[in-house]
């Protein structure tokens, strides 16, 4: 079918037909103001800064001066100003509402961590000055690499990945290391994930060479532990399970899985990303896993910004925690020293497997996610995976009526629907989800994870009041009931009050548009 | 606890809707020998003054660039960001939005995801940008995955011109992924590089830096030409990106795809991160890019509006089949980046970039009259090379000591390397003074 990406999920416009909405002179509503290009404000003698020229000098650029014009839009501060403020109200935001997308964790913010990651002793470091002036940082990295080892039971941690992908390369390039060194690297080839895994999850293993073998999951939405037994091998290297799964349940046969990939030689890696349901309450190191990464952003609260930056940190188990990239953190008795290189650390009888990026990791990301944890502390961490699979869990009991839910309940901190409720009725996942923007919500997570037919997956947090809870559930069984009662047009063309209508994707596809180019000039300005 | 809303009362309401008799219920599915009742040894929690206490000492135990005449480059750069960057990233609508899935409600980061590819792209003279990688070298790394899918080749040359971290994360990527990388040794300034007879009808493409690792600016015409002419491509690095203000961009030199550190541009020092990955190329490759690609469109009223485009390539849609793992960009940075260009524009742009080289240009020359200092480059923009009569990493722990930070000692990033033991690498910028320059000189004097 034309118009659908493979997760079936449609693309184009649709059925949208315009609002009828009284049109201004402007394009302008109230509040809300068209904005344009940057590069259509450029204003040939304007500019945003204030500099002198360099006094005489000797050019040493050799001959590699820049001839000729960039292109770069010419703008004052103030039209700078008005140009991205403008620009801001038009996203929605977790500061303005409830932003439910499953998996991503969208939880408040504390600005206290933006004031300690601003102060100039701890973000004006260079991380190349000598180690000796840099004894804060180190301190901070030290710290923060106690937290996540105390909270996920795990002796090994690495902080350099710069975000959760970049985490589960890490703790995927540390298996096969080990499988290097223990000379299986050759035979061992196999990697076993869950159909209902994140795409990451396949893409990583694919991008280390391994065959991904997808396991399948039960009707109550979990691994299938026969299966699952039946794919291990001699030559399976690793299985990469997220739990709480994605389907928002906790994979109860865990440890009996943990324990099959380890008497079969292989080694678990578990998907992080859900950590939040279960910090403070049960410690990964328990339940068997050998590595496992935690976007600092979704469980440690520290900004999405827009998609990034963001940071994944790894932990290992005692088997893997040899193998952990460079660089890292040991505190000797003349204060914190940075291991950065192969020497340095084979006398300190470690075998790193090798760098994921050039200096120490996310800092900035490092200082938000300490001052998170430092704030709620053991017993504040504990109540945060509480509240989070409590809110869950109401969301689930007071819509399963109205809504459909695949499987049975208790979830952990997401609660997941599918489209069965919608049969019939014209209205597809994603319109439902289009009509939550004009009731003032972001839409949940749609058409993941794909075990389910036209997925939704709420997951509300645990920063969110009873009341703005209630609110919510009121508001999807008002959708609900309207889409039973026919009334179509809501959906399937909304969004009809957000900054712009269903956007054509299929089009921005076909016909890529990536970047703005200056209009043909016109052939003479004709007055 | 202050960030949490429910009270014992919500709670106590919920569960009786759930039909839970406690907290404990809901975990049930844990397995026995898992579950924790205590809490985990950790300190309980700590109210805002007493967090911010923790912090401050803690940052008083470093010394902030900005404290000292301050002289270290090697990948990331101290400039001045304007006011209005840091005020523009902390509005909630950009600081506390998520990955535009829903583009209808998220037309502000698309928007500026749009201008910076076009920014990018104007500045590397290429014909497209991606929305960014998570920094330069992880970018690097992308770049000659993207290589060997274009060229359908497994073998990357990589110069002595490229920063030892990038080098080790395209090594370390390339390992595991079962690619081959030929490094050349370092490049020291003064000495000339044959990378050209290097290249093979095995080679998918070499990467070359500029300015390079130690600061020379570099032609990348003739190695473009010797690559084309063998079929593989031209990586061009660039990690500080102020130069391309004042340098021919590697767009015009030839280069395929060009890769570039952003920090300097927008994004403070950090400690090493978050900073923001810079990746153009030409158009006849996009389908091979790496990341996220924002492009426009139009709505259902036929207004413009922008969207993530071209996701057919991405994991959470192929799967094993995709282009790279990567998931997230590196958002906020990315916008930083984007206001603060905005405001150079096309003239700050260029000023700022030329008052960079003159500082570097007036440092040199003042550190070249200090006994006992060789200043190797011949072209250079804001980072030079100097070979010192002592082992540089001594000299750089001497100066520290009275307070100027002078640079990065080159046996930091190339341990084991006899030549690079004395070599200095310094960078100036525009936070430099006369009275920095004339510190640095006279602290060099006592060390050397």
């Amino acid at each position: 079918m034309s118009g659908m990406n493979k997760q079936g999920r449609p693309t184009s416009i649709g059925g949208a037909s315009a609002t009828g909405a009284r049109e201004t002179f402007t394009g302008n509503r109230a509040l809300e103001q068209e904005e344009p290009l940057l590069f259509e404000l450029d204003n040939p003698g304007a500019c945003g800064v204030d500099f002198d020229e360099p006094g005489e000098f000797t050019s040493h650029l050799g001959n590699f001066e820049r001839q000729g014009r960039i292109g770069l839009a010419r703008v004052s501060e103030p039209e700078v100003m008005r140009h991205f403020v403008r620009l801001s109200a038009k996203n929605y935001s977790i500061d303005a509402g409830l932003y439910p997308l499953g998996s991503c964790t969208m939880k408040h913010n504390p600005r206290l961590n933006e004031k300690m990651a601003r102060l100039p002793g701890i973000s004006d470091v260079h991380p190349l000055q000598p180690q000796q002036t840099v004894q804060g940082s180190l301190e901070l990295m030290s710290e923060l690499s106690h937290w996540l080892k105390e909270l996920t039971g795990m002796p090994g941690v690495t902080l350099s990945p710069k975000a959760g992908a970049h985490g589960e390369l890490c703790g995927m390039m540390a298996i096969r290391a080990a499988l290097i060194a223990r000379g299986e690297d050759e035979t061992r080839t196999r990697v076993l994930v869950p159909e209902s895994a994140h795409g990451t999850n396949p893409a990583t293993a694919a991008l280390l060479g391994y065959k991904v073998d997808a396991i399948p999951a039960t009707k109550e939405g979990r691994v299938d532990l026969e299966a699952f037994k039946s794919k291990l091998g001699p030559d399976v290297a690793a299985i990469m399970l997220t739990n709480p799964n994605t389907c928002g349940l906790f994979e109860r046969d865990i440890v009996k899985i943990a324990d099959a990939v380890h008497e079969a030689g292989a080694y678990f890696y578990c998907d992080g990303a859900n950590f939040n349901a279960i910090v403070g309450r049960v410690r990964p190191g328990d339940l068997g896993v050998d590595a496992m990464h935690i976007n600092l952003h979704k469980t440690f609260s520290t900004p999405h910004g827009g998609g990034g930056p963001g940071a994944g940190p790894v932990v290992f188990s005692q088997a893997l925690a040899p193998f952990a990239p460079l660089p890292y953190v040991v505190n000797g008795k003349d204060g914190f020293r940075l291991v950065e290189t192969e020497g340095e650390a084979e006398a300190d009888g470690t075998t790193p497997f090798g760098r994921m990026t050039a200096f120490h990791g996310q800092m900035g990301m490092f200082v938000r996610a300490l001052s998170y944890m430092l704030s709620h502390g053991s017993d504040g961490l504990r109540q945060v995976a509480e509240d989070a699979v409590l809110n869950a869990n109401y969301v689930l009991a007071s819509l399963k009526d109205d809504l459909s839910a695949p499987f049975e309940g208790p979830c952990m901190h997401e609660a997941l629907f599918d489209d069965r409720f919608l049969k019939g009725t014209g209205v597809e996942t994603l319109d439902f989800a289009k009509a939550m923007i004009d009731e003032g919500y972001h839409p949940m997570t749609m058409y993941f994870p794909l075990v389910v037919h036209g997925a939704m997956l709420i997951e509300p947090t645990e920063t969110e009041s009873k009341q703005a809870v209630d609110l919510f559930i009121a508001t999807l069984k008002d959708l609900a009931r309207a889409a039973r009662s026919n009334d179509k047009d809501r959906f399937t063309g909304a969004p009809y009050m957000s900054p712009r209508r269903r956007l054509d994707e299929t089009g921005a596809a076909r016909r890529p548009v990536l970047r703005w180019a200056p209009p043909p000039a016109p052939a003479q300005a004709a007055e | 606890m202050r960030y949490l809303p429910l009270t014992e009362t919500d709670r106590r309401e919920m569960l009786g809707v759930i039909g839970a008799k406690g907290i404990d219920e809901l975990f049930r599915d844990v397995p026995e020998s898992a579950r924790r009742d205590g809490l985990v040894d950790l300190p309980r929690r700590k109210g805002e003054l007493e967090v911010e206490r923790i912090f401050e000492r803690m940052a008083a135990k470093n010394v902030a660039a900005g404290s000292v005449p301050f002289f270290v480059g090697g990948g990331a750069y101290r400039h001045h960001v304007p006011a209005t960057v840091d005020h523009l990233i902390q509005r909630s609508e950009f600081l506390t939005s998520y990955t535009p899935y829903q583009p209808e409600i998220a037309q502000g980061t698309l928007q500026y995801l749009f201008e910076f590819q076009t920014q990018v792209a104007m500045i590397t003279g290429m014909d497209v940008a991606n929305a960014s990688m998570y920094d330069g070298s992880t970018g690097c790394g992308e770049a000659v995955l993207m290589a060997h899918r274009v060229t359908k080749r497994r073998k990357a040359v990589l110069s002595g011109t490229l920063h030892p971290q990038y080098a080790a994360v395209v090594r370390n990527l390339s390992d595991f992924a079962d690619y081959q990388v030929e490094t050349m040794p370092p490049a020291l300034p003064g000495t000339s590089e044959d990378i050209i007879s290097h290249i093979t009808d095995e080679t998918s493409c070499v990467v070359v830096q500029t300015p390079g690792f130690f600061g020379e600016l570099h032609d990348l015409r003739p190695i473009a030409e010797a690559a084309h002419a063998k079929g593989a491509l031209l990586i061009a690095v660039v990690s500080e990106i102020v130069s391309l203000g004042a340098v021919t961009p590697p767009g015009e030199m030839g280069a395929d795809i060009v890769v570039g550190e952003g920090q300097s541009i927008g994004n403070g020092l950090n400690f090493g991160g978050p900073y923001v990955g810079l990746f153009a190329t030409r158009e006849k490759y996009v389908r091979q890019m790496p990341g996220r690609l924002c492009g426009e469109t139009v709505d259902a009223d036929g207004k413009r509006g922008y969207v993530l485009t071209l996701s057919t390539r991405e994991q959470h849609i192929r799967r094993e089949k995709a282009t790279s793992n990567i998931c997230t960009n590196s958002g906020l940075c990315c916008l930083a980046f984007t206001i603060h260009m905005s405001l150079l524009g096309e003239d700050g742009y260029g000023q700022l970039a030329r008052i960079n080289h003159a500082a570097a240009v007036k440092l040199a020359e003042r550190l070249a009259a200090v006994p006992g200092v060789e200043i190797l480059n011949k072209a250079f923009f804001n980072e030079f090379t100097m070979r010192l009569s002592r082992p540089a990493a001594e000299v750089v722990d001497a100066l520290a000591e009275k307070g100027v930070l002078g640079g990065v000692p080159a046996s930091r990033l190339l341990p084991g390397v006899k030549e690079a033991e004395d070599l200095l690498i310094v960078a100036s910028t525009e936070i430099n003074t006369d009275a920095d320059r004339a510190a640095y000189a006279a602290a060099l004097k006592e060390v050397l």
